[in-house]
């Protein structure tokens, strides 16, 4: 049995957990005056060691990506914080940098130090005000501290942080669409190679983390990497959020060694809905390849995930019960990804288009024959052909979902998706529906 | 240089906030944005004066700036309303209820998706995952979190509103701020709000809540390094074997390398020694 191991949670629940003091009387800043005193290359060859793998979905090695920086010239190099979660489903950095934003800044500078940046941005997507009030203050605080600015505690080591607000825009969260944005530019997706390791911000080396993944760096600081490496697996070591929500008793972040299953989760979050039954799930947001109960025993590792047929991604799990219309589902994240697409290539722009059309007439009952195949036709002309993997991923929950459920799709020639599910059924609080389809009928009107 | 249509004394005061964000980068183009959350703080949205004045201090032409801003959903080409109401409509909080909910407000309301009541109080709009999905269904009143919402809850915060109540939010500062002071400081001007509201809702909490029940806890690092002192012949296991590598699959990249540098980027073995 799995238990929870809250690390990057552990202080949520205490008084004021975002101010300084609080922090620090926790043993907050400790990590940054430890790593002060080792030689950087020890510390990217610690993360290196522990094994940490990206935590923002893609899942690739934290301490390679920061190896990857070719030696200094002289010029500057830059870490630059992805913390524009967006990702359907995904939930966890947002409270982690509202309950507490110094472990990211400390994060933040551990990292900087380790990579010689001397100018870090933290970029937070700028629909969630809140968290960036406090990111604001605990940058402000770290400074006044000397956690931050010139000569950190007599070190001689000088580091800038600035904290930016994006401006609504899921691409942005992509790594170098990220980049452009915060140049000032429209946010899309650049050509790689070469890589933001090469030529990231203005052109210059650049490291380019999710928040999650910076803020574990301070624990395996004090912890050591064999600490870090004694949660999780062999190949996806440690501690991760995972995040629940839905149709579960207690939806909520869980903090867990990689490798815990759903089912072990449902048991600690009391279960799915009462009186339902698991329908199908996403394992890491939207983007990834839905499953179904009987993925209910799957390690959520990287690996086992991925051999089962779909990704970790940002372990966000988004849980369906029977009530729920896949078709509807599907849809609906299409809609999002068909709005989210930037344009900038046509398997994407004009696919996800396309799929959007075909989805809402299958939600209507109003598909027609050969509409599933040229669905399965269009993700196949999108997936592995789009720029970046915004494409990719809107595939992901279309194939997948007609792999396991093709019989709904079916379905959707000739009935309604909430004739077939009535979405009384599904929501989470009691209502009369009213008498028309428009409510149905309005997305695509 | 041309001027912008802004009256003096705003001009004035707009230069020197701007003269702020523009040094906290290495780069003034880097500015933009925050400078089109500042124009949107001084009109309520990005408005033709905002634009040439975002061209004029940037050095940029308006066309560069106009495309830049309407790339990004949260820059208004209308004016908007003091208040954004945001209904997430993206599929999980949907399903647990959310398109009702927004019917039931754009009933209410007497408008629909991105359109403002006429007494210029509310900006109704479908809003896409707001990584609140554990509190579903959300809506966002100038982007801060309503949690959990029904139809009635919903509707109440919404009557306050327009009866020019305060409202508060489930986590977040005591009170919304009106759309331009929110705009303000998402320009990167920090108000006097960050210390209030929770740290965290129920949710939130949820697992360290099971944790504590159940005494489930981390490994401590003190057993680490006792374990780490005993056993010290043990080697490092290699993360590098199981690492994916560039370009391939699980990488950042996810394509194949097609030059020397995309393998090994900044030519062959830059190895940490070299750094410093």
């Amino acid at each position: 049995m799995t238990t929870l191991t809250p690390v990057l949670t552990a202080t949520w629940g205490d008084d004021k957990p975002w101010q300084i003091d609080s922090y620090t009387r926790s043993g907050g800043y400790e990590a940054l005056r430890k790593a002060l005193k080792t030689d950087p290359a020890e510390l990217v060859q610690l993360v290196k060691d522990s094994g940490l793998r990206g935590r923002g979905g893609a899942g690739f090695p934290t301490g390679m990506k920061w190896g990857f920086l070719p030696a200094p010239d002289g010029g500057p190099r830059y870490l630059v914080v992805n913390a524009d979660e967006s990702e359907p489903g995904t939930c966890k950095d947002i409270p982690l940098m509202l309950a507490n934003p110094h472990v990211l800044v400390e994060g933040v500078a551990i990292t900087s130090f380790a990579i010689g940046c001397h100018h870090a941005f933290i970029y937070v997507r700028g629909e969630v005000v809140h968290v960036y009030r406090r990111l604001l203050k605990a940058v402000a605080d770290a400074y006044a501290a000397g956690h931050l600015g010139k000569n950190i505690h007599g070190s001689g080591y000088d580091l800038d942080v600035t904290v930016h607000a994006g401006a609504g825009a899921y691409i942005c969260g992509e790594e170098t669409a990220l980049l452009d944005s915060l140049e000032g530019r429209r946010g899309q997706p650049r050509l790689k190679p070469p890589f933001p390791a090469v030529a990231g911000l203005y052109a210059r080396p650049t490291v380019v983390n999710n928040v999650e993944s910076v803020a574990s760096v301070p624990a395996i600081v004090q912890g050591g990497s064999d600490w870090f490496r004694a949660m999780g697996t062999e190949r996806s070591t440690g501690h991760g959020i995972f995040s629940l929500s839905g149709h579960v008793e207690r939806p909520g972040q869980y903090e867990a060694p990689l490798g815990i299953t759903l089912r072990e989760l449902l048991e600690m979050a009391g279960g799915v809905r009462k009186g339902h039954e698991l329908k199908f799930w996403t394992p890491g947001g939207s983007s990834t390849p839905i499953f179904t109960a009987e993925h209910l025993d799957v390690p959520l590792d990287y690996e086992s995930v991925g051999a089962a047929g779909s990704m970790l991604g940002t372990r966000a799990l988004q849980i369906f019960d029977e009530t729920t219309s896949v078709v509807r589902a599907v849809s609906r994240w299409t809609d999002f990804y068909a709005h989210e697409s930037c344009g900038k290539c046509t398997p994407c722009r004009e696919g996800t288009y396309w799929l959007k059309q075909i989805l809402q007439r299958l939600v209507d009952g109003k598909g027609q024959q050969g509409d599933i195949e040229t669905l399965l036709d269009l993700c196949d002309n999108i997936l592995g052909r789009a720029f970046c993997a915004l494409g990719d991923g809107a595939t992901s929950c279309v194939t997948s979902a007609i792999q396991y459920f093709r019989e709904e799709f079916e379905a959707g020639m000739t009935s309604p998706a909430s004739e077939l599910f009535p979405p009384q059924r599904s929501a989470l609080f009691d209502y009369t529906p009213r008498r028309s389809g428009a409510a149905a009928g309005a997305v695509h009107a | 240089m041309t001027q912008t249509g802004y009256a003096p004394d705003v001009r004035t005061r707009l230069d020197e906030d701007a003269a702020q964000i523009v040094a906290r980068y290495p780069q003034a183009r880097s500015a933009l944005l925050p400078l089109l959350h500042l124009v949107q703080s001084q009109d309520g949205y990005v408005s033709r004066n905002g634009i040439e004045f975002c061209a004029e201090t940037l050095g940029l032409t308006t066309a560069s700036v106009s495309a830049v801003a309407t790339f990004y959903t949260q820059y208004k080409r209308r004016p908007n309303g003091e208040y954004t109401v945001g209904v997430c409509t993206n599929t999980l909080c949907a399903i647990m209820g959310g398109d009702e909910i927004f019917e039931r407000l754009s009933e209410r309301l007497g408008v629909g998706h991105d359109e403002t009541t006429t007494d210029g109080k509310i900006t109704l709009e479908r809003v896409e995952c707001n990584a609140a999905c554990d509190y579903a269904p959300v809506m966002m009143i100038n982007w801060e979190f309503f949690d959990n919402q029904t139809p009635e809850s919903a509707a109440a915060v919404v009557d306050a509103i327009l009866a020019g109540e305060d409202v508060r939010p489930s986590r977040g500062p005591d009170v919304v701020q009106p759309f331009k002071d929110v705009s303000r400081t998402l320009a990167g001007f920090l108000d006097e709000h960050a210390d209030e509201g929770p740290a965290a809702g129920p949710a939130s909490l949820a697992g360290l809540e099971v944790a504590r029940e159940q005494g489930w806890s981390a490994p401590s690092f003190d057993a680490a390094e006792r374990a780490a002192a005993e056993d010290e012949t043990t080697p490092d296991a290699a993360p590098a074997q199981s690492a994916p590598q560039t370009g391939g699959e699980q990488s950042s990249a996810e394509r194949k390398p097609t030059t020397d540098g995309d393998v090994t980027p900044g030519g062959p073995e830059s190895e940490p020694e070299e750094k410093r």
